[in-house]
């Protein structure tokens, strides 16, 4: 899933505080879960700033409200006329949700609440680690089902590099060294070979390196006719 | 010969290789190196030029070659992955060779979280033996990564390191076998402080047959004090310095001296090493006492060859 | 006449933590606030949204009563209970206000002393940084 982190209060305080109204949005999907941007974390950003504002003798009127999925436009939809009446909307979801709203009301403010991370997997309870980059073009079904893109801190494609101490990380000795951890599973999976012969230059053409990224399913799309007949414009 | 270096040439002629470390200076003058060039001349083979080591701004190490050039000092520059794609790998490759650079050793480098710039994007395009194939390729071929073939490619010398130090062991020589696959022609280790434990990567080093496709320089540093054995022991990820070290450079009421006397006992143990082509003296801040070294270690005077 | 005194809210466990505070209450022991308490389970069930609308809603100062740590009656409830009054603390320094409004605090059902001190120290609190918004009462 994506996950995000809240920005620091003092910056959304500052960030909001020319305004009068301020609609506060989260996001029921990724961010929820990683206990960013859902139903809770709203409800206890609008608290707290409104304890701030109280203290500070700021009129400014705050609510909250949160949604599915900010990302798609149909869910944002709903909350329109909320979106709308305020001066400025905060979006507690990631920055794609953010981006939704900022793309549906372009005229309308809209700032981020969270900043957002990385496409990660929990660990544990409180734990969050990325796993992946997006580069378009996987190839962990040749090291042991482990991205040394995402988990190697130089994304090295050919093995650990000369730093790798306890088969932990040498920029952040409480990660583990991807490599170790793909030398390991593939010898696991008596699979060892697999990393004896060079890998050649990856393409990074399939990753944003690529310029900006749209996926397109032509049976999913609609036809011209299609959108005219549904009123999709 | 591939690229004809003075290095490619004491290696060819089966002499035993020393080549030692020129830190570029954190600044724009070029006196620190015609220093240290001078100062050195004829106690190396060749001598590294770091390219901004743990990723600390250094004058650029194709620039600091060409200044030990000017001295007759051969340069081995160092071209670390971290802060160049393969666009500009490529392009220094060339204007390295143009400049009369013989000697390149491919490293992935050292994260910039280690140096001076903590907030910089890094590029990791290729990792060092992917460097290393796309710059083989190049020379051999003339063809870029890319595919389009160059009118005149550039005549190199490639090297490579490896740590057989560093986790996992058992895939380090695995790791330096990959290197050869990808054309490096020489290896210069990480420091070597564990004998035993550099021995049985050797052991299977040669039981691949690697010794014979490779020229491996071994790597040693010099110590002034015990605190700096203790700092390699603790702090550099991926150097092992035994207890036994430590205490001796401890006990030593003469740290710097014993420090010497050390690595130049090290050196002629290595030399005894079967598969060591040579030693790669990395005397860090400490450039002045190579001299001393390599005579103790009677690698003078060192091979000259008719250019 | 309206109540000038520091406004204080305890969220109390129903193990310990209310049971401290009605020994306390029992020995008619008079307080210089007004302190109301919300009985809960366990104070591992307070949020940190709970602690953050209490003071929206006018209290001055926050405190979590609970179990002994070693001796919380649903094992690790009252550990819950201070990470969640310390993540709030965290919040309410990001925003540049005074994170000892605060606090944690844990007693055995006997400590008949313990409630009385926890109310004297958050009134202290209040007194040094006066109310939250508007004039110093």
């Amino acid at each position: 899933m994506i996950v995000a982190k809240r920005k620091p209060l003092n910056e959304i305080a500052e960030m909001l505080a020319p305004y009068k109204k301020v609609t506060v949005i989260g996001c029921r999907s990724c961010v929820a879960i990683c206990l960013a941007g859902g139903e809770k974390e709203v409800k206890m950003l609008v608290s707290a700033l409104k304890v701030k504002n109280k203290r500070d003798g700021r009129k400014q009127h705050i609510e909250g409200t949160v949604v599915e999925r900010q990302c798609e436009k149909e869910w944002v939809q709903e909350i329109e006329a909320q979106i709308l009446d305020s001066d400025v909307t905060l979006s507690m979801a990631c920055s794609l949700g953010a981006q939704t709203i900022g793309d549906m009301y372009p005229k309308h403010l809209t700032f981020p609440g969270l900043n957002t991370g990385m496409f990660g997997v929990p660990e544990e309870q409180g734990v969050w680690s990325e796993k992946c980059v997006g580069c378009g073009n996987c190839i962990i079904h040749t090291t042991g089902g482990i991205c040394p893109i995402a988990r190697c801190a130089k994304s090295m494609l050919n093995g650990p590099c000369g730093g790798s101490a306890n088969r932990k990380c040498e920029v952040n000795l409480e990660v583990d060294c991807a490599w170790a951890a793909i030398y390991d599973r593939l010898k696991l999976q008596n699979r060892l070979d697999l990393i004896e012969s060079v890998t050649p230059a990856k393409d990074w053409s399939t990753s944003h390196s690529g310029g900006r990224r749209v996926f397109e399913r032509e049976d999913a799309k609609l036809t011209p006719h299609q959108k005219k007949g549904k009123g999709v414009t | 010969m591939k690229a004809g270096s003075n290095l490619e040439k004491v290696f060819e002629s089966g002499q035993f290789a020393v080549t030692a470390e020129i830190g570029p200076p954190q600044s724009a003058n070029p006196e620190p190196l015609t220093h240290h060039a001078k100062m050195l001349k004829g106690y190396a083979d060749a001598f590294n030029l770091t390219d901004n080591q743990t990723a600390v701004v250094r004058l650029s190490s194709i620039a600091s070659a060409v200044i030990i050039m000017r001295e007759g000092v051969e340069p081995v520059i160092q071209m670390t992955c971290r802060d160049r794609n393969r666009i500009a790998l490529q392009s220094d490759l060339l204007g390295a060779a143009a400049l009369g650079v013989k000697n390149v050793l491919c490293l992935t480098g050292d994260h910039q979280t280690f140096g001076n710039e903590k907030g910089a994007k890094n590029v990791f395009d290729f990792d060092s033996i992917v460097e290393l194939q796309v710059f083989d390729q190049l020379r051999t071929q003339g063809k870029q990564v890319g595919g389009e073939v160059l009118k005149d490619p550039p005549k190199t010398y490639l090297g490579c390191a490896e740590n057989p130090f560093a986790t996992p062991y058992e895939y380090r020589a695995s790791r330096l076998a990959k290197k050869v696959a990808a054309g490096a022609d020489f290896c210069q280790t990480q420091a070597i402080f564990d004998m035993d434990m550099f021995e049985k990567w050797m052991d299977e080093v040669r039981a691949r047959g690697l010794d014979k496709k490779i020229h491996i320089l071994a790597g040693v540093i010099p110590m002034k004090s015990a605190g700096a054995a203790r700092y390699m022991k603790n702090k550099v990820p991926g150097m092992i310095v035994p207890d036994h070290i430590v205490d001796r450079m401890k006990s030593a009421k003469d740290a710097k001296g014993e420090g010497i006397k050390l690595c130049v006992e090290q050196i002629e143990h290595l030399k005894t090493v079967k598969g060591v082509h040579g030693v790669h003296i990395m005397a860090v801040a400490w450039e002045d006492i190579v001299p001393r070294i390599v005579e103790m270690a009677g690698l003078l005077p060192r091979p000259k060859f008719e250019s | 006449m309206p109540d000038t005194r520091p406004k204080i809210v305890g969220f109390c466990c129903e193990r310990h933590g209310m049971d401290a505070a009605v020994l306390a209450a029992r020995s008619g022991k008079q307080f210089e606030a007004s302190v109301r308490l919300v009985q809960v389970p366990c104070t591992g069930r307070v949020d940190g949204m709970h602690i953050l609308r209490a003071l929206e809603d006018g209290a001055d100062a926050v405190f979590v009563l609970g179990c002994l740590e070693k001796n919380c009656y649903y094992d690790t409830g009252s550990i819950e209970g201070r990470k969640r009054v310390g993540y709030v603390k965290q919040m309410l320094s990001e925003l540049g206000l005074e994170k000892e409004r605060v606090e944690m605090f844990n007693a055995a059902s006997s400590n008949s002393w313990v409630f009385p001190e926890i109310v004297a120290k958050m009134v202290e609190v209040v007194k040094k940084f006066g109310p939250i918004g508007g004039e110093k009462r």
